[in-house]
């Protein structure tokens, strides 16, 4: 028996990867493999159906995941995270002259907002604009970015060209996580005293390993055993961590997802169930 | 502790004040960053996530809380030896890459494609000197000959100096091709080696620039090129152990060569001629110091090599038997190019010059030979199996 696991192919550098990895959990004595999806709604229906054992699932793929096997009675686990998948935060950025000090500053406003389904930078911070008020359609113009729909907002595209059409003033303000405000600096579309922060989301967690009802416990145990130990002293391991952008696994947790589950229920995205309601959404 | 990033942002290098500071913490020490940035506290949250540290905001001013994995980054990583001359280890690790010697090599990375990695194989004492003088003797083609100094040869004689320099140039290509493949095969560990053979190559591509353009100073008709020569050299181009080369190269052909060169610097009829020459002496002196002492270093090491060395004189003599090593022409040329004037008594100066030649060339092998630990019946045998063309 293999433990089959299912990771999005938003990057081609996830062949290297679970290539890396792949190896030494075999190594390690774990039959493992991993199948490629182009997108994480069928990677978290075959999860929750059984088709896979396991699944990389972005934070909006667990809260699919999670509603779908509700429906179906069937059990999921959150099995690791990396350390970086944890307290992460979206800001809203506004340009460094406006004159806007705050979120009430943007009433009336057109926001730059990452791809539809993007929990860093559409869903989380759009929840973060409604409990203050702000919402599309009444007081706001919301410009989306949609690069790399139904990869969960993995790939970055969205967030940059949300962030320079703030340089470009055709937006008042852009959502995008902390990590990308600082990518942003270091490339230089921000400089210094372009861009002001006005607002951050409170912290909430990202990705994590999900064991589906087809998972065999003894396999998904060692599974979980052997990600926790990757050392980041292996010189092998090491280059696949920092592809993977993680010095540790920690085991996994999920309560960090309370404001996305919100969040997908105002923007009314999935249905309790699972089902998929947004309509502009076309993975 | 605390820092203090006054108003410089973490994007704008402020991250090396507070990577110094956690330098020389303890894992889990606490270390607060006050700072004017507005994006502080953000920036120093996701830089900390990014380096596997932790970070507390709960407080005034943000706080980070050191983690393991700088650490663990360098915890495997070794030292390649030590920076200076006497640094060098006896083998050099293929995973170093081209770490820098004396450098703390982090594991991992891919592996270097050398497989000249040891000391014994390739090691000379004099390597950092011998670059050193050679550096510090190039010379420029386009000046350090006098190009235009006035002279008229008889054609015969002129067409007797393009031979000779048309059979320079081919082998000088082989003595630039030999060391470029050592150096692609060799750990940069041994640097001093590398270097000497860069020198090597320059000093080469500086002689067939010079040959050339004496070849083509009168002439727009080059010389012939023996097919025997030219195995010859083949010989030299399929060596791939590098002591061998070392030996069939520098010591015996270069060597050969040093007499060469300076019969064509005294005998030269004119002075361009005489001036190429000498510049490509001065640098083949250098060649073959370098190869004795490498065979010297390397016979210490290995009691084995003179037998080896050996062995390669007679395997190449017996694959070269059936070829006539040294062109007619080039041999005529040098008669003819000492001879300076065709008549008879002229014709015989050169001869003579020529047959002294032949003596000098087979007693400094021997002399070689000997100053490597042959014994001297064995330098005197080995010295007459020595290729026909010189090199
Ligand atoms: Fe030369
Ligand atoms: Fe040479």
């Amino acid at each position: 028996m293999t433990l089959l696991m299912g990771a999005v192919a938003y990057d081609p550098k996830v062949v290297t990867i679970w290539e890396g990895f792949r190896r030494f959990l075999v190594d390690h004595g774990l039959p493992f493999d991993f199948i490629l999806y182009s997108h994480y709604e069928r990677q978290a229906e075959d999860l929750v159906a059984g088709r896979i054992d396991a699944a990389w699932n972005s934070p909006l793929a667990w809260v699919r995941a999670r509603r779908l096997a509700g429906a179906a009675g069937a059990r999921l686990e959150a099995l690791v995270m990396r350390d970086t998948d944890r307290d992460l935060r979206s800001v809203i950025v506004v340009r460094g002259g406006s004159g806007v000090e705050s979120l009430s500053g943007l009433d009336g406003a057109t926001v730059g907002v990452g791809a539809v389904d993007s929990p860093q930078a559409t869903l989380l911070p759009l929840s973060l604009l409604r409990n203050h008020g702000l919402a599309a359609g009444t007081n706001l113009t919301i410009r989306r970015f949609d690069v790399g729909v139904g990869l969960h907002g993995d790939h970055v595209g969205g967030e940059r060209d949300a962030a320079r059409a703030l340089i470009a003033g055709e937006v008042d303000a852009a959502c995008m996580i902390d990590a990308s405000h600082l990518l942003f600096a270091r490339e230089g579309l921000f400089t210094a005293s372009s861009t002001r922060i006005i607002a951050e989301t409170e912290p909430y967690d990202h990705c994590n390993m999900t064991t589906g009802p087809s998972a065999d416990p003894v396999l998904a145990a060692r599974f979980r055993e052997l990600l926790l130990g990757m050392s980041y002293e292996d010189a092998e391991l090491r280059s696949l961590l920092d592809l993977e952008g993680l010095k540790t696994w920690r085991p996994g947790r999920t309560s960090g997802y309370q404001a996305l589950e919100s969040a997908v229920d105002e923007a009314r995205f999935y249905g309790e169930d699972g089902a998929l309601l947004a309509d502009d959404y076309r993975p | 502790m605390t820092i203090d990033l006054e108003d410089l942002g973490l994007d704008a290098g402020g991250y090396l004040i507070v990577q110094r500071a956690l330098r020389d913490l303890p894992i889990g020490s606490r270390l607060a960053v006050h700072g004017r940035d507005p994006a502080l506290r953000v920036h120093l949250a996701v830089w900390s996530r990014e380096q596997g540290h932790g970070i507390d905001l709960s407080g005034p001013a943000p706080t980070v809380v050191k983690g393991s994995a700088t650490t663990a980054r360098w915890s495997r990583a070794r030292r390649a030896g030590d920076p200076g001359p006497d640094g060098t280890l006896p083998h050099a690790d293929v995973r170093w890459g081209l770490a820098m010697r004396g450098a703390l090599v982090e594991e991992g990375g891919p592996p270097l494609h050398a497989d000249l990695i040891d000391r014994g194989v390739v090691w000379a004492e004099a390597a950092q000197q011998l670059y050193q003088h050679g550096a510090a003797r190039q010379w420029n083609p386009d000046t350090a000959v006098r190009w235009d100094a006035p002279f008229a040869l008889p054609s015969e004689i002129e067409g007797a100096v393009v031979q000779v320099m048309t059979y320079l140039v081919e082998n000088e290509y082989a003595a630039m091709q030999i060391p470029a493949g050592f150096i692609a095969r060799m750990h940069p560990h041994y640097r001093e080696v590398m270097q000497v053979l860069a020198i090597q190559v320059a000093d080469e591509a500086r002689h067939v620039e010079v040959f050339t353009r004496r070849a083509m100073l009168r002439s727009s008709e080059m010389g012939v090129s023996g097919a025997g020569g030219r195995a010859s050299l083949q010989t030299l181009l399929d060596e791939t152990d590098f002591s061998l080369a070392a030996f069939l190269l520098s010591v015996l052909g270069e060597g050969s060569f040093l007499d060469l060169l300076e019969f064509i610097t005294r005998h030269a009829p004119d002075p361009v001629t005489r001036e190429v020459a000498g510049l490509a002496l001065r640098d083949e002196r250098r060649h073959v110091a370098f190869g004795m002492a490498h065979l010297k270093y390397a016979a210490d090491a290995d009691r084995a090599l003179l037998g080896r060395l050996r062995t390669a004189v007679e395997r190449r003599h017996d694959a070269l038997a059936d070829t006539a090593g040294l062109n007619q022409d080039v041999f005529d040329s040098l008669v003819v190019l000492a001879a300076h004037a065709w008549t008879p008594e002229s014709l015989r100066s050169g001869w003579n010059a020529v047959q002294a030649l032949q003596k000098a060339m087979n007693e400094g092998r021997q002399r070689r030979l000997v100053q490597l630990g042959f014994p001297s019946d064995e330098a005197v045998e080995l010295s007459a199996l020595h290729t026909r063309n010189f090199m």
